[in-house]
């Protein structure tokens, strides 16, 4: 009768092998869920700006080599990106209009759009920097675009310093392009 | 021989001029292949290849004109990359800890094997060493003849 109750050594530390063997899993899942699926962190940060050339709604061009030397708050949207783009556009051009005497520049990408829409955006928020589609979707992969609205805050050595997915809020801009003019003097 | 040689000499360069494609050609299934490898960004789970999107559409335009300009494969894989990072892969590169998506579910299964054999094992050693009941003493005994006697009566 005894016998039952002694149980084999192996056995013994036997039964802690599966809780054990849980652990690195359930560490495994606490830290998947802890991440965000969405973001996703752009590898462009502190790199150049890629060059582009477009041209843009209001006939003129748009060149980041013409804006060298100014901090260029460039902004990928869409009439049909709403309402973060809706949001958001009243932000850029209220802004632009405060700081484009401060060599900063707000331009925007039309992605994925029609040309009625778009100008159609531009006109119900009266914006007055430069706008240009990117009719072939060139600029938006060379900026690793994956969604709209998308904004990147470019310094004055032409380098990426930020990439916001989402609405620009107010405070938003106004730290990020303070922080660059700060760096710059 | 050496009236030969510059005849051979012209047709090894006669092939080699056919052997390579014309530069603006591009094989639609190194397209495919490529796109296949990537995600398509504005969808969930597809990849370039499948997505009927206008983005993808447009990333599928690109490389081809990538591979029209002369570009290998894996460069064009690479421009996506150095634009988008490895989350553009479907299947992650297998170095650092992406490692562990690729050697997890072989190490699992091993250890989940070596786990059932040992015991498989043990089980076996068990029921094979169980000592075989000989002895019963005189009480069960007795009390197993009168409960079949009451059974069979």
């Amino acid at each position: 009768m005894s016998t039952e109750l002694v149980e084999p050594r192996t056995w013994r530390w036997g039964k802690w092998v599966i809780p054990f063997a849980v652990l690195p899993f359930l560490a495994l899942l606490a830290y998947g869920f802890r991440t965000d699926p969405r973001a996703i962190p752009s590898p462009l940060i502190g790199r150049p700006a890629p060059p582009f050339a477009l041209a843009a709604f209001d006939g003129g061009r748009v060149s980041l080599e013409a804006m060298r030397g100014k901090i260029v708050v460039l902004n990928f949207w869409a009439s049909w990106c709403y309402p973060a783009c809706y949001e958001e556009a009243p932000v850029l051009e209220r802004n632009w209009q405060a700081y484009r005497d401060k060599g900063v520049m707000v331009v925007g990408i039309d992605i994925q759009d029609r040309e009625e829409a778009a100008l159609k955006f531009i006109r119900q928020f009266g914006l007055s920097f430069p706008n240009a589609p990117d009719p072939e979707g060139k600029v938006s992969v060379d900026y690793g675009v994956y969604g709209v609205p998308e904004t990147f805050f470019i310094d004055r050595n032409g380098k990426i310093r930020k990439k916001h997915v989402g609405a620009v809020t107010e405070e938003l801009f106004r730290s990020e392009v303070e922080r660059m003019l700060k760096d710059a003097t | 021989m050496r009236r030969t040689a510059p005849a051979l000499l012209v047709l090894i360069f006669v092939a080699t001029v056919a052997a390579t494609p014309p530069p603006g050609s591009v094989n639609e299934e190194a397209v495919q292949e490529i796109a296949a490898q990537l995600r398509c960004v504005v969808c969930q789970n597809l990849s370039v290849a499948d997505s009927p999107s206008e983005t993808a559409n447009q990333m599928r335009r690109i490389i081809r004109e990538r591979l029209r300009a002369g570009d290998r494969p894996d460069q064009v894989v690479a421009y996506f990359v150095d634009r988008y990072g490895e989350w553009i892969l479907l299947s992650p590169r297998p170095q650092g800890f992406n490692l562990l998506v690729w050697v997890a579910p072989f190490a699992g299964t091993f250890a989940g094997l070596v786990g059932l054999i040992l015991l498989m094992r043990r089980w076996s050693r068990r029921s094979a060493s169980a000592a075989p009941i000989t002895q019963v003493d005189p009480d069960t005994r007795e009390r197993i003849r009168r409960e079949m006697a009451d059974l069979e009566s």
